[in-house]
C-alpha cells in the first residue's frame, strides 16, 4: 500500500504537481480512517492531500485513474473487474441496439446506460489490439469517431423540435413543447454527451492499462498544467482552457498588484493623527500614524504582432492586459504586421473583451505592403503618429518574435520610443533558443529595452504582468 | 484524533438533516478533517455554500461556532487576543489614588495583576483554542489577509497552541474542526495550503440543486424547482461574468414563487433575470439567449 502510494505521488510529482513529503505522509494517514473498497472516498481522501489547486484537478484525476485501475484489491468490487468485462463483451450488442441505447443513454444521463454504452463502443471501434503501441487519444478518436454520439445528438435534437414532445406539468399532462424547453434539453443532451466521452476516455485508459501496465500509459496521457501550456502551440481545446483560467487570473493579480502599490510605501508622520489617537492612552502618542503616499498608476501601451505565427499569442495577451485595466491609469493598444493601427476604441466600453478581439482581427489596418511582418516600418510607423504620446509616466510592451523577414530592423526606432518612455519591454514568445536564429533579431531590438522576457506560457506572462505593475 | 462522525456517510446524512445537501466529495472532506484533526481550505466560486458548510457542520454536531471575519489590514490584537488598554490604565489609575491613601504595593504586584486572564480581551482563534465544548471554527474570506497575518493562523493551525508572552503558552483542549474559506482572490501560501485538506465547491449540478431548491424554498412544486434547477444550469453555460450562485438561485425560486409562476417560460425568466445575474452586460445577454431559444 505505501509502495503504491509513493510511487503514485512520484507519477503526480512528474506531471508537475508540487506534491510535499508532507502532504504525502498526510495522505498515507488519511487512507487509514477510510475503507479502501469505496473508490470514490479513496480518490478524494487522496485529492484532498495532496491537490492544493482546483486547475491541477484534471492532471490527478488521469494519473489516479490509469494508476489505480489496474491495481486489483483496490479495485476489487467496483466496476472495472475481469468479470464485468467479460459481460459486456460477452452480450453481443446489435449495431441498431447500440443506437438506440445510446439516444436512450444521452436522452436519460443514466450513469450505468452511459457506462454500457461506452464499453461496447470501445469494444467494437477503437481498434485495440494486444501490444499495439498507439497512442490512446487515436482509440479515443475512433471509437467516438464510430459511435457517431453527434449524430445521435442532432437526432435527438430535431426530433424534440418536431413532434413536441414538452415536460411533464404540475398535473402530470404532457405539456406542449416551448422553445425554451427545447434550449432547456438541447444544454442537458449535450452535458450527457460530455459524460459519455469521458467514460469512453476512461474505458480506454482501463483497456489500455490492462494490455501494457500503467506506467507506459501514465506517460502517454501526460498533459501539461494549464499555466504550462505553450502560446505558439496549443491546441484550440487548450486555448479554450486557458481563456477560462484568464478572468480569475486578472482578478487575482489586480488584487496583488493593488495590495503591493497601497503596502510598498509608507509617508510621513501624521502629526494630527497621531495626537488624537494619543488621546486614547492618556496623551502618549502609543500609536504613531502615517501618512499614505497615493499610489501612481503606470500608463500602458501594448504594441503587438498579430501575424499568423504569433497571432495566438497577441490576442490573448491583449486580452490579458485588458482585464487588468483597472491596475494602469490607461491601456492603449497597438496591433501591427507590416503596418500599424491603435485598437484601444474597440475594447473601451466593451462587454465583452472576447468579442473585442474578435474585432480586432475584422477591423484593424494593419497591412500597408504584403502582409508580412516588417518590425521596422510598423514600428518607425508607431513612432510617427503616436511618438509624442509617450511620456515619462508611459510604459511601454512590445509583443512578437521579432521575425522581420530579413526586412531592415530600423532599431533606432526603438531607441527614441525608450528615451521618451518610463520603460520599454518586449516580450517573446519563442522559446529562448530559437532567438536570432533565421530571420528573428530579437537582440538587435533588444539593446534598446530595458528587457526581452521570454513568455511562452501563462506563468511567465503572469510573473511579468505584477512586475510592471 | 477526532470521533466525531462514524463515516463519511454518516456525514452526509447530518449535513442532509440541516437542509445541507452535498456531494460525497465534500463530505469525505469532512469526515478526514475530523478524523486528522487538520483544518480544511474551501475554495470555490462566490456563493456555492462555504461559509454555510462550517455553519452546517457546527449546526448537525451540536458544535459551537466561532468566526472570524477576516478583512485586510486584520491583526494579532483582532485574531488572538488584546489587552484591555483602556482598563489597564484605569486598574494603574485606582492603584495610584490608594497608594497615596496610604496603602503601598509594588509595581510588581501590580505587572501581575494587570496582564492577568481579566484584563485578556480573547479573540477569535484563542476562543476557539481555550474552548472546552466542541467547537467549529470559521476562518471566512482567509485570502483577504495579508500573507504576513497568514503565518500567525500557522502556528495555530498547525500545533493548536497561542503563546501569549505575559501569560505563557495556551494549549488546545479541545482541538477545534477548522474551516477556512477563500474566494481565490490571491493565491494563499504554499505553507498555510500544506497544512490544510483542500476542498473545491463548484456549482451543484442541476439534481443536487434541484434537491436544494425543494428543501430551502417552502411550498415550491418538484415541476418548478426542476425548471428552475434546468434554467439555471443553462445559463450557468452561457459565458457569463458572473454565473449565478446557489443563494441566487434560491432568490429567484422564491421570486417565482411569489409572482405565482407555476412553471417558467422564457418571458417570465428575461424578465426575472437581475435576481439572478447582477451584471448589466450579464442580464442582456442572458435574456437575449433566452427569448432566442424561445421564438428558434
Amino acid at each position: 500500500m505505501l509502495d503504491a502510494i509513493t510511487t503514485f505521488v512520484d507519477e503526480l510529482r512528474v506531471a508537475g504537481l508540487p506534491v510535499s513529503l508532507t502532504e504525502a505522509i498526510d495522505a498515507t494517514e488519511a487512507l487509514r480512517h477510510v475503507e479502501l473498497v469505496d473508490r470514490a472516498v479513496f480518490k478524494e481522501a487522496l485529492a484532498a492531500t495532496l491537490v492544493k489547486r482546483r486547475e491541477h484537478r484534471p492532471a490527478f484525476d488521469t494519473v489516479f485513474d490509469v494508476w489505480f485501475s489496474a491495481r486489483r484489491p483496490l479495485d476489487a468490487g467496483l466496476v472495472g473487474t475481469e468479470e464485468a468485462l467479460a459481460d459486456d463483451d460477452g452480450r453481443e450488442v446489435g449495431d441498431e441496439e447500440l443506437v438506440t441505447m445510446l439516444e436512450q443513454a444521452l436522452e436519460t444521463g443514466d450513469a450505468a446506460l452511459l457506462r454500457t454504452v461506452a464499453r461496447s463502443a470501445v469494444a467494437r471501434f477503437a481498434g485495440l489490439e494486444p501490444g499495439r503501441a498507439l497512442g490512446s487519444a487515436y482509440h479515443l478518436h475512433r471509437a467516438l469517431r464510430h459511435l457517431d454520439a453527434e449524430g445521435a445528438l442532432a437526432r435527438l435534437l430535431g426530433a424534440s423540435g418536431d413532434d413536441g414532445i414538452g415536460g411533464l406539468g404540475p398535473d402530470g399532462v404532457i405539456h406542449h413543447s416551448s422553445g425554451l424547453d427545447r434550449r432547456l434539453r438541447a444544454d442537458e443532451y449535450r452535458a450527457n454527451l460530455e459524460r459519455l466521452q469521458a467514460e469512453v476516455e476512461a474505458e480506454v485508459r482501463r483497456r489500455l492499462v490492462a494490455d501494457r501496465g500503467a506506467d507506459a500509459v501514465v506517460r502517454s496521457v501526460r498533459r501539461p498544467l494549464p499555466e504550462d501550456v505553450d502560446f505558439m502551440h496549443a491546441t484550440g481545446e487548450e486555448m479554450v482552457a486557458l481563456r477560462r483560467t484568464l478572468q480569475p487570473l486578472a482578478r487575482r493579480l489586480a488584487v496583488r498588484m493593488a495590495r503591493r502599490r497601497r503596502h510598498r510605501h509608507r509617508g510621513p508622520l501624521d502629526f494630527r493623527s497621531t495626537v488624537r489617537h494619543s488621546l486614547s492612552y492618556g496623551g502618549v502618542p502609543a500609536e504613531p500614524r502615517f501618512r499614505h503616499r497615493r499610489p501612481s498608476k503606470p500608463e500602458l501601451m501594448v504594441v503587438a504582432d498579430v501575424s499568423g505565427s504569433v497571432a495566438a499569442f497577441a490576442r490573448f495577451t491583449l486580452q490579458f492586459v485588458h482585464a487588468l485595466s483597472g491596475q494602469f491609469s490607461r491601456v492603449r493598444s497597438f496591433v501591427f504586421v507590416d503596418g500599424v493601427d491603435e485598437v484601444t476604441r474597440l475594447f473601451e466600453g466593451a462587454d465583452d473583451l472576447a468579442e473585442a478581439v474578435r474585432r480586432v482581427n475584422t477591423e484593424a489596418d494593419v497591412i500597408w505592403a504584403d502582409g508580412h511582418s516588417d518590425y521596422g516600418h510598423a514600428l518607425g510607423d508607431f513612432l510617427v503618429r503616436w511618438g509624442t504620446e509617450i511620456t515619462a509616466r508611459t510604459t511601454v510592451v512590445v509583443l512578437g518574435d521579432a521575425r522581420n523577414n530579413y526586412h531592415p530592423s530600423e532599431e533606432w526606432v526603438l531607441g527614441a520610443v525608450s528615451s521618451r518612455a518610463r520603460h520599454l519591454w518586449w516580450l517573446n514568445p519563442e522559446p529562448r533558443s530559437y532567438w536570432d536564429t533565421g530571420d528573428s533579431i530579437v537582440s538587435e531590438y533588444a539593446s534598446h529595452c530595458d528587457g526581452v522576457f521570454e513568455c511562452r506560457n501563462l506563468r511567465q506572462l503572469s510573473r511579468f504582468v505584477e512586475h510592471i505593475g | 484524533m477526532g470521533e466525531r462522525f462514524a463515516s463519511t456517510d454518516a456525514v452526509r446524512a447530518g449535513l442532509g438533516s440541516v437542509d445541507y445537501l452535498t456531494d460525497q466529495a465534500t463530505a469525505a472532506v469532512v469526515f478526514l478533517a475530523d478524523r486528522l484533526d487538520k483544518p480544511v481550505l474551501v475554495e470555490g466560486p462566490a456563493g456555492t455554500g462555504k461559509t454555510e458548510l462550517a455553519k452546517s457542520v457546527a449546526a448537525m454536531s451540536g458544535s459551537r461556532l466561532i468566526r472570524l471575519q477576516c478583512y485586510e489590514g486584520l491583526d494579532e490584537a483582532k485574531a488572538l487576543y488584546e489587552w484591555n488598554y483602556r482598563k489597564q490604565l484605569l486598574r494603574i489609575q485606582a492603584q495610584a489614588v490608594s497608594d497615596a491613601g496610604g496603602g503601598s504595593r509594588g509595581w510588581g504586584d501590580l505587572e501581575g495583576d494587570i496582564f492577568s486572564e481579566e484584563f485578556l480581551l480573547a479573540r477569535p482563534l484563542l476562543e476557539a483554542i481555550r474552548s472546552d465544548e466542541p467547537t467549529v471554527l470559521l476562518v471566512d474570506e482567509v485570502d483577504r489577509v495579508e500573507v504576513e497575518t497568514e503565518a500567525l493562523l500557522l502556528e495555530v493551525l498547525s500545533d493548536w497552541q497561542v503563546s501569549v508572552p505575559e501569560l505563557g503558552t495556551v494549549r488546545a483542549t479541545r482541538i477545534p474542526l477548522v474551516f477556512l474559506t477563500s474566494n481565490n482572490t490571491r493565491d494563499l501560501s504554499e505553507a498555510l495550503k500544506r497544512r490544510c485538506l483542500y476542498l473545491h465547491l463548484d456549482y451543484p449540478d442541476p439534481e443536487r440543486e434541484r434537491e436544494i431548491v425543494l428543501a430551502r424554498v417552502a411550498g415550491i412544486t418538484e415541476h418548478l424547482a426542476d425548471q428552475v434547477a434546468r434554467v439555471v444550469r443553462t445559463i450557468r453555460q452561457m459565458e457569463l461574468g458572473k454565473p449565478p450562485s446557489v443563494s441566487e438561485t434560491l432568490d429567484w425560486a422564491r421570486t417565482l414563487l411569489l409572482l405565482g409562476a407555476e412553471s417558467i417560460d422564457a418571458e417570465t425568466a428575461a424578465s426575472t433575470l437581475h435576481v439572478l445575474l447582477k451584471q448589466r452586460s450579464d442580464i442582456a445577454k442572458a435574456a437575449r439567449e433566452l427569448r432566442a431559444a424561445a421564438t428558434g
